[in-house]
């Protein structure tokens, strides 16, 4: 065999960051799915559009801020810096976890103004939007969670190659919720 | 966030140099329940895939059998079934004879749609072969994540649990057809089958969609990522395209029916109206239920529902290329040109989705799209079966239980895919959609055909799977038994279908015009009883050949150029023992330079050039 030259050595990505990229994509598809419903079932129904309340934007903001935070967070770690990587995790759970808190604050407002999930076809789609999406929050929280739980043991400190993986991987999940959200927010903004 | 790539030697599953990894006998695989329950072996998640997709084809097709047997015999005395039926068998208190609740009918024939298309012909087909031949015929030690590869069948198995529970509910399974259209899969006061039967219907088919999406996201990472040493692309064979094309599919159509059961979730419990306007239950109007449209539903379920038919029917196309050239003893006929269809009817896949709806009033100019697609997505279809006879003329054909099961493939595509032009227009199928023609016409391209591959696959990998072979007299038997059978079921129903016969009635006795067909029922159900029979032989050979089967005694039995074979016989998990060979050619090189077949893993001489290219 060793007579043979070798195929060039291929630089491939890491399976489990592609896995994570493939069930990023069949998210998109749910999305894309419930995106195109909205816009086909606005097209042809009653539909009594309702302004979105202060909530979601906030919520925004702590979406986007938990990102970075998080992106920083992976550096601090990348680094050795565990002090630092400590802080900024926690930080980021605390944000994810307001996230969550704020999207349903959010629908207690609207529930508040008669819009409830059965009122109309607009209310019915703007709960699963924000629900399905929520779910994936929860996911992306969970994943936090673990990675918090290591981080506050001592033993599981240091740094490893199976850390920062399972890190990187976390971090790319909660990047795509955020994004995910943006383009939520940014499509019911515009159907309004 | 690219640094991680490097680092490769710290990443066991990659195995680009092979020998940081061998870890045959490892933890996985310590005690009874690592071993044979919660494995993480793709082999064994294999054997469980397609054991469990056995039990349910049973199950699936013996209730057929019970429909059958309405339609063909509907004066008969059923009162025998009531130890197995219970309260689905009445009996009339006049005549005494016992005949199969109506409602209970509609619950046989859901059930029978579902249990075939999700759970034997996805997960017992795709779920199975994948899970074998990927990481073998790849060079890969295992899929890229063991664990949610078994996750993918545990999920399938919650699936089936569940759906199994439905069957004994008071108020009967599902029954709105497998197509699951609201509002009978909306409304629970819809119907009986709509009521707890629907709603672990649509609970069964989430699980179904997250082990598929767990399954799929494993195939294309692995396939993608976990090659060995040499095995480019082209150098794959045509199994693994079909299975990546297939995974590729499921990937980006599930999620979409998954939305679709979230919304009719909604519509159940939280009283939404996504699907739901002007309903009219029991001469009740349902004044709060306005402004949703069942149309989207279906929208949203033949996404999936298009590209479910290729999911079904590709892996049988890979396995029957592979089984057809290996026992005819030659390349298969324009390898570049099969992958690039499997491609092509990947693409196309998703854009006939609306051929099924051609019924619900839509646009003709819309139509007329769709019938392009549908006609287009037949070239590739046809350039396929163009090459399988190619590869079978002038072969060198072994006729056994796996070629001639694969020439049956070919006969089944050929038979139901002429049909497909005729329905795909919607000029024609305004006139046959409700008919047996329809009926016919899926059964044999999707059913059958997905069917005999799937048999082709069993038999030729048998060896590989469980290190002896299956009984070859009793194989034959099997064969000309499904043969037979199949077209004596299926070919009378075209005939049915053009005199407008129409599918989904309980009974024809109420209608002259059908009253001529009686006996031709009673022969499309004669005919299913023996063929039915025949899969039983089929049952009793395979369990019995993992016992008492000729054992295998050579490495390479068929003579096979891929991979796979390369491995010990009842290999353990790891799959090869020390490094994972290195691959130099692709994986036809069968009758070149004088000999018989050159491995895949034989270096090219000097000079030679790689057969695939």
């Amino acid at each position: 065999m060793e007579m043979v030259a070798s195929p060039k050595k291929i630089q491939r990505i890491h399976p489990k960051k592609f896995a994570l990229w493939m069930a990023m994509l069949s998210m998109i598809m749910l999305f894309s799915a419930l995106t195109s419903a909205y816009i086909v079932q606005k097209a042809s129904s009653d539909w009594l559009q309702f302004p979105l309340p202060q909530q979601f934007f906030y919520s925004t903001a702590v979406i986007l801020s938990c990102s970075i935070v998080l992106h920083v967070a992976y550096k601090a770690f990348v680094d050795k810096n565990y002090q630092l990587y400590k802080l900024l995790l926690s930080l980021g759970f605390g944000l994810a976890v307001s996230f969550v808190a704020l999207q349903y604050s959010g629908w207690l407002i609207l529930n508040e103004m008669g819009v409830f999930v059965y009122t109309n076809q607009s209310s019915s789609f703007f709960v699963l939007l924000v629900g399905v999406h929520a779910l994936h929050v929860l996911g992306g929280i969970a994943a936090l969670l673990i990675s918090w739980i290591f981080a506050m043991r001592k033993n599981t400190m240091e740094w490893s190659q199976k850390g920062q993986l399972r890190l990187e991987l976390t971090c790319t999940y909660w990047h795509f919720v955020d994004v995910l959200w943006l383009y939520l927010l940014g499509f019911l903004w515009l159907q309004q | 966030m690219a640094d991680i790539n490097v680092l490769e030697k710290e990443v066991p599953q990659t195995n680009y140099d092979g020998h940081h990894d061998d870890h045959h006998g490892d933890k996985f695989q310590s005690s009874f329940i690592d071993r044979y329950i919660f494995s993480q072996d793709h082999k064994t998640i294999a054997k469980q895939f397609l054991i469990t997709g056995m039990i349910w084809a049973i199950i699936g097709s013996a209730m057929s059998i019970i429909f059958r047997l309405q339609l063909g015999f509907p004066d008969s005395d059923m009162s025998w079934l009531q130890p197995l039926l219970g309260g689905w068998i009445q009996i009339n208190p006049t005549t005494g004879l016992g005949s199969i609740d109506p409602q209970f009918y509609y619950a046989l024939v859901t059930m029978h749609g579902t249990i075939l298309v999700f759970f034997v012909l996805t997960a017992g087909l795709s779920g199975t072969f994948s899970n074998l031949l990927i990481p073998l015929q790849c060079g890969a030690r295992d899929m890229a994540s063991p664990m949610l590869n078994m996750l993918s069948y545990w999920f399938f198995f919650l699936a089936g649990a569940v759906l199994f529970i439905s069957l004994f509910l008071n108020t009967g399974p599902f029954s709105g057809g497998w197509t699951g259209y609201p509002p009978l899969s909306g409304l629970p006061q819809a119907s009986d089958g709509s009521k707890a039967g629907a709603t672990l219907w649509i609970l069964s088919l989430v699980f179904f969609v997250v082990s598929v999406l767990l399954g799929g996201i494993n195939y294309i990472t692995t396939v993608i990522n976990m090659r060995t040493k040499g095995m480019h692309m082209f150098r794959l064979p045509l199994t693994i395209w079909a299975f990546l094309v297939t995974a590729i599919l499921a990937l980006l159509s599930f999620p979409v029916l998954a939305s679709g059961f979230f919304m009719l979730t909604f519509d159940r419990v939280l009283g939404t109206s996504f699907f739901l306007n002007e309903i009219f239950v029991a001469g009740e109007v349902l004044t709060t239920r306005v402004g949703g449209s069942a149309i989207l539903f279906q929208h949203l379920f033949w996404f999936l529902g298009h590209p479910e038919v290729y999911i079904i029917i590709l892996p049988a196309m890979g396995l029957v290329s592979e089984v057809l050239s290996i026992h005819c003893r030659k390349p298969v006929f324009g390898y570049k040109a099969m992958v690039f269809s499997i491609l092509a009817i990947g693409v196309l896949s998703f854009l006939v989705w609306a051929h099924h709806m051609y019924m619900t009033g839509m646009n003709p100019f819309i139509a007329n799209i769709f019938i392009l697609f549908t006609l287009i997505i037949a070239v590739p279809s046809a350039v396929k079966v163009f090459n399988w006879i190619a590869t079978i003329w002038g072969g060198n054909l072994r006729i056994n239980s796996a070629s001639l099961f694969a020439i049956g493939f070919v006969s089944m595509f050929i038979s139901g895919g002429l049909t497909g032009i005729f329905l795909g227009n919607a000029a024609i199928d305004i006139q046959q959609h409700d008919t047996y023609f329809v009926v016919a016409h899926f059964h044999i391209v999707m059913g059958v055909a997905a069917f005999f591959g799937m048999f082709a696959g069993i038999y030729h990998w048998f060896p590989r799977m469980y290190g002896r072979f299956m009984n070859e007299t009793l194989g034959k038997i099997h064969f000309w038994g499904s043969m037979i059978g199949a077209y004596a079921i299926f070919g009378p129903m075209h005939y049915l279908g053009m005199a407008g016969v129409p599918r989904r009635y309980y009974s024809f006795e109420n209608f002259d015009a059908f009253a001529g067909f009686a006996s031709m029922n009673q022969f499309i159900t004669i005919a299913a009883i023996a063929t039915f029979f025949c899969q039983i032989l089929f049952v009793i050979n395979f369990f019995y050949s993992i016992y008492k089967g000729k054992k295998q005694t050579e490495m390479n039995p068929w003579g096979a150029t891929s991979i796979e074979w390369t491995a010990p016989v009842n290999c353990g998990h790891g799959n090869w023992e020390g490094d994972i060979p290195e691959v130099h050619r692709w994986p036809y090189d069968f009758g070149r330079h004088g000999r018989d077949f050159i491995p895949q893993t034989e270096p090219l001489a000097d000079g030679e050039i790689d057969g695939g290219h």
